[in-house]
């Protein structure tokens, strides 16, 4: 028995010191340490014996698993570093890393939408809510409320499309702007007010690169108590810095809409030219980029609010040409062509 | 609308440069778009023709001696206008003018013509870019001093304005010229509009009577005898041509200046063509007239109409009648001057498309005040152009003179609008410069008469404005809103479509948007039953009618790209559909739609991808579900939009809420593309809205280890595997299956299926025994073989 204690401790060592790599020292392991190795089974065996042999048998073979498991220990580590250094030395692990990734399909929201997005998130921090209304309007809501009625010479600012209804019923079209909002807001809710509008409008008019008979609008309407043209100008020059870059100055002038008075038109200076006049602003150094004005008093008493004692502001903008202005698109038809060589542009 | 700066100086003082006056302008609201100049010449001057002879060696030339005032230069001419004592523009060699031919700008060289040297050019208008006439040189007033350089005699610039639709009083020269004065501290000049009444009184000679005096506030009339129809002056059809209008004869052309100057239509009657010598203004019955440009019209009883004794005569405010134009003849006339309902002529002139310099003044409301200084200043100028004799006295019909109530204005009220204090003193200095007329009542009060061309103002905010647009609006200053947050107004839709586009765009998906409107055959093709919304006045029938889906436009968006896109092609859009309902506005349906087709891997190095298939766009619907907390069923649907085999129901709780499937080759073939498959999706979000509301539990991670068990089941190839995988699931201790492996072909019988599944046995409170996960195991094994005929593999 001591014999073959010691056939195995000589192959053991004998074959451990051919061993090339850490894989092999675990097959060793298995082999001379594991549960079916010779060892063990000489171990187990053990109390089987007579009591003098069991004395000397299992010393010695004690001794020898605690040796190999020493030896085990020793070339695992020395094994292990010298995995580390192959890595290190050997080119075994070169890639070109010059060459292309596995793509991923990329996916990105329509230019529209991400500004819409982007100019909503700054209402939103200026503590404005963000609501819808529909596309499809009364006549009312779109215009009479509006202070625009039938045979008002306003009326051609907005060319209309018409929804074809039954003689006799109301007439009913294509909103063309999201001002009518201003209207649904104010008789679903009480002051105070404070909201922004995104959404689609629509014009009969033949398209070209500067109109669209679809497009989006942003309205905002803020209406309490103490509500002034001071609050508008703050509020639509933060706007602006937020949008186009703090330096931005603004400038307003006058301008008419049925429905606001004052009304006004903002302009932004060239972020192109400075100020100086380029192509971009038509030589003038300033953007023109919304209307605005405080809410005309007639309308305040057609949601039953008392111009006494209410005040406020409306502005609205066109956000195709917000975007069309940032990123130098000169023309308008391409955002609902949907070619994909643009909208991955954005 | 067009004003010449030289114009508006004979009311008002102008010292600014032109941009800078137009600056001033667009900044209070009158918006200046472009400034044009007349002139810019070099070296032109007048000239005065004093002696012609004719060319030695050509019949058409001629030899022109001109005076310059300095010296005389001979030209030679070929013009068949040119006489003797002509004031002439002149161009000496060396001179810039436009090519006759072409138009390009060239320096006139010394030159021989036909054997003669020209050591000048007498000038067209085309020539000096006036305008294009050139068939004969331009002939200049008989009082244009000889030598001055053109440009100081005629050079001037022309302001071209958007104006807007409440500012009737600005389609004037006198309006402009009122701001211009307001805007720079200057008064405005008076000017005289006496005239001598030579000839017999009107009354006795012509009559007129108001029958409809809310659509005709006012008449007026003057009556000029003894005239004679001819060319206009010089000077009055440049202005005329400058201001975009076309010269017709001295008598139309002067009512024509009058309306440009004053602002107030005026139209001219041959007086001999007047039935009875009688205006009746009255609605029209059903009767028709030839209008001026020759149209036979058919007038209804809501339009006003100018009669005579014999009928209508003109449309009102519109368009005069042929029978009593102005012509050749014509000797007499009588002068209408009057005001009449905007809102009736907006109407009649919208009913005829008939949109005139006049009828686009009346529905704007011009002031009833009006008509009286502007007759007087038409019936001087037509007396003095064309050798009338005036009748003494005018007519004045004025049934709708109204006082106007003064406006009440307090200094607490600008600063409640404005948010600053304006002193009542400023207040006063800018209206006043505007003519309103102020009185101070009480303390920082004041009672505010209009000037009478400001029909537009009625409101105390009216008057805010016009403070603040002379102010300027940079005095103002800058503050944000200080009152309470508003209640919130939940959207919870505009929620959902951020978020289903987030999760969309995170799966690779690329947003459209496309037109709401769409043509019915397009719309047909997917829901035939459904009667779309239809644009009673559509651009194109491409766009005629409001989507009833979102799948059209999809489609031809993958139209138009496939050509040129190499790799997959996916594609979404979240936008509303519209549904009609009767009697009301229709119901606006949120909906999600999408379109995947392609290469499912971008072309690289990587290796040969598979075509993006139905699978693809379930998983990623499936993502979004579970995402949102939902989940859906998908069923067999037979929409015949879709592919048999390749199409189903997307159910959820119970309801459905739409439709997943591989586009059928025929729509395909429609939509003109080419590319296959194309798998499509089109959702309803209110179904999705309607599940994902109310609150999510949060589930304890199970702590108690898991068993984990494979099986293969061999079932009916027609069994749905989610049948089979629904029956083990029923077990309370599984806690997981997943189907790994579907097989068919030599291993099973023909027309049966291999469902490979791994089942995850767990226990929320305990360790399973392996003994107890047997008995269920055959539990199950025991359904499958009742239910669905399932064998172990
Ligand atoms: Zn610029």
């Amino acid at each position: 028995m001591i014999e073959k204690l010691a056939d195995i401790k000589s192959k053991a060592l004998d074959e451990l010191s051919s061993l090339a790599d850490f894989n092999e020292l675990e097959v060793w392991r298995v082999r001379y340490l594991g549960k079916k190795s010779e060892l063990t089974q000489i171990l187990r065996g053990v109390a089987s014996l007579s009591q003098e042999q069991r004395k000397t048998v299992g010393a010695s073979a004690n001794e020898l698993r605690s040796n190999l498991e020493v030896l085990y220990s020793e070339n695992k580590d020395a094994l292990k570093e010298q995995a580390f250094q192959d890595v290190e030395t050997t080119a075994k692990g070169y890639k070109d890393i010059s060459l292309p990734g596995r793509p991923i399909p990329l996916g990105r929201l329509h230019p529209i939408t991400q500004t819409v997005n982007e100019i909503c998130g700054i209402f939103v921090a200026l503590g404005f809510q963000v609501v819808e209304g529909p596309e499809v309007e009364w006549d009312y809501y779109n215009f009479e409320a509006l202070n625009i009625p039938p045979d008002h010479p306003a009326r051609d600012m907005w060319d209309t499309l018409w929804i074809d209804t039954e003689s006799g019923q109301r007439p009913m079209l294509l909103r063309t702007h999201t001002s009518p909002m201003q209207i649904r807001v104010m008789e679903q809710t009480q002051p105070p007010v404070r909201v922004v509008v995104p959404g689609k409008v629509y014009r009969y008019e033949a398209t070209d690169a500067t109109h669209e008979s679809m497009f989006y609008q942003l309205e905002g309407l803020a209406v309490d108590e103490y509500i002034t043209f001071a609050d508008l100008k703050g509020t639509l020059y933060e706007f602006a810095k937020r949008l186009f870059g703090k330096e931005r100055r603004v400038r307003f002038r006058c301008d008419y809409f049925p429905f606001v008075e004052p009304g006004v038109e903002m302009a932004i200076d060239c972020f192109i030219c400075g100020g100086k006049g380029c192509r971009l602003c038509s030589g003038t150094g300033w953007i023109e980029i919304l209307g605005a004005g405080m809410v005309h008093p007639d309308v305040l008493r057609r949601v039953n609010y008392d111009p006494e004692v209410y005040t406020g502001f409306a502005f609205g903008l066109g956000l195709e040409r917000i975007h069309m202005l940032r990123y130098g698109i000169e023309d308008i038809r391409l955002f609902y062509s949907n070619d994909l060589r643009f909208l991955r542009q954005f | 609308m067009k004003t010449p700066i030289n114009w508006l100086r004979e009311y008002v003082n102008i010292t600014l440069p032109p941009h800078e006056l137009a600056r001033k302008l667009t900044m209070s609201g009158t918006d200046v778009g472009a400034i044009e100049t007349i002139g810019g010449w070099e070296n032109i001057v007048v000239g005065e023709v004093v002696a012609i002879a004719p060319h030695p060696n050509a019949d058409r030339l001629k030899l022109a001696t001109v005076d310059l005032g300095s010296e005389r230069l001979t030209s030679v001419c070929g013009a068949p206008n040119v006489a003797i004592g002509q004031k002439i523009p002149f161009a000496p060699i060396g001179a810039q003018l436009l090519d006759a031919e072409n138009g390009e700008r060239i320096r006139l060289k010394k030159a021989k013509i036909r054997g003669v040297a020209s050591e000048g050019m007498i000038c067209s208008e085309r020539e000096l870019g006036i305008s294009d006439h050139h068939e004969g040189i331009m002939v200049l007033p008989t009082d244009a001093p000889v030598g001055i350089h053109l440009d100081e005699y005629m050079g001037d610039s022309i302001l071209d304005m958007d104006l807007t639709p409440n500012r009737p009083d600005l389609l004037s020269v006198i309006g402009i010229a009122r701001e211009v004065a307001a805007l720079t501290g200057e008064t405005m000049t008076t000017t005289d509009t006496k005239y001598i009444e030579a000839g017999e009184s009107i009354v006795g000679q012509a009559s007129v009577e108001i029958h409809d005096p809310d659509l005709c506030p006012r008449y007026c009339a003057s009556l000029i005898t003894g005239v004679k129809i001819g060319q206009s002056p010089a000077w009055l059809e440049q202005r005329l041509l400058a201001c975009g209008m076309r010269p017709i004869n001295n008598v139309v052309d002067a009512t024509n200046y009058v309306m440009l100057e004053y602002g107030q239509p005026l139209h001219a009657f041959d007086f001999d063509n007047i039935a009875d010598r009688k205006i009746i203004v009255r609605r029209a019955t059903n009767e028709s007239m030839y209008t001026l440009d020759g149209v036979a019209r058919d007038l209804s009883d809501d339009m006003l109409v100018i009669a005579d004794g014999m009928g209508p005569i003109a449309v009102a405010g519109v368009m005069g009648g042929a029978e009593s134009e102005v012509t050749e003849s014509t000797t007499s006339i009588l002068l209408e001057s009057a005001n009449f309902n905007a809102a009736s002529i907006r109407r009649t002139s919208t009913r005829f498309k008939l949109r005139s310099e006049a009828s686009l003044r009346f529905e704007k409301g011009l002031s009833p005040e009006l008509p009286l200084p502007a007759l007087k200043r038409a019936t001087q100028l037509i007396a003095e152009i064309s050798g009338g004799k005036i009748a003494s006295g005018i007519i004045d019909i004025y049934p709708g003179n109204k006082e106007v109530d003064p406006i009440s204005l307090t200094t607490k009220k600008v600063a409640r609008v404005l948010g600053i204090e304006i002193s009542y003193e400023k207040i006063v200095t800018v209206l006043e410069s505007l003519g309103f007329q102020c009185t101070l009542i009480g303390a920082g009060e004041l009672q505010v008469a209009r000037p009478y061309w400001r029909t537009d103002v009625r409101l105390a905010e009216d008057l805010v404005e016009e403070i603040v647009r002379i102010i300027g609006y940079d005095e103002l200053p800058t503050t944000l809103p200080s009152g309470a947050l508003p209640a919130y107004i939940p959207d919870p839709f505009r929620a959902l479509k951020m978020r289903i586009s987030d999760i969309l765009v995170g799966c690779g998906m690329q947003e459209v948007v496309t037109y709401s409107l769409t043509s019915i055959d397009t719309l047909q093709r997917i829901f035939p039953q459904i009667a779309p919304l239809k644009v009673a006045n559509p651009i194109t029938t491409e766009q005629e009618y409001l989507r009833t889906t979102l799948r059209p436009g999809l489609l031809q968006v993958l139209s138009s790209n496939e050509k040129h896109e190499e790799n997959g092609i996916r594609l979404f859009e979240v936008d509303k559909v519209y549904f009609p309902r009767a009697g009301d506005l229709p119901e606006e349906r949120h909906m999600l739609a999408g379109v995947l087709c392609g290469t499912r891997h971008n072309r690289s190095w990587h290796g040969e991808s598979d075509m993006l298939d139905f699978f693809d766009a379930k998983g990623m619907l499936e993502t979004l579900f579970e995402h949102l907390g939902l989940v859906a069923v998908f069923k067999p649907t037979d929409d015949t939009t879709l592919s048999p085999g390749s199409r189903a129901t997307i159910m959820i709780e119970g309801e459905n809420a739409g439709t997943l499937g591989e586009l059928h080759p025929r729509l395909a073939e429609y939509f003109d593309i080419s590319i296959h498959p194309i798998i499509l999706f089109e959702i309803d979000l209110q179904i999705l809205l309607t599940a994902t509301t109310g609150p999510r539990q949060y589930h304890p991670i199970p702590r108690f280890p898991v068993t984990l068990r494979d099986i293969a089941v061999v079932v009916d190839a027609k069994t749905p595997a989610k049948s089979v995988q629904g029956i083990i699931e029923d077990s309370p201790l599984v806690m997981m299956v997943t189907l790994f492996d579907v097989y068919t072909g030599k291993q099973v019988s023909h027309g049966k299926k291999s469902l490979a599944f791994r089942i995850e046995y767990q226990s929320p409170s305990r360790t399973l025994t392996d003994e107890e996960v047997n008995i269920d195991q055959q539990k199950t094994l025991d359904r499958l073989s009742k239910e669905l005929e399932a064998t172990l593999r």
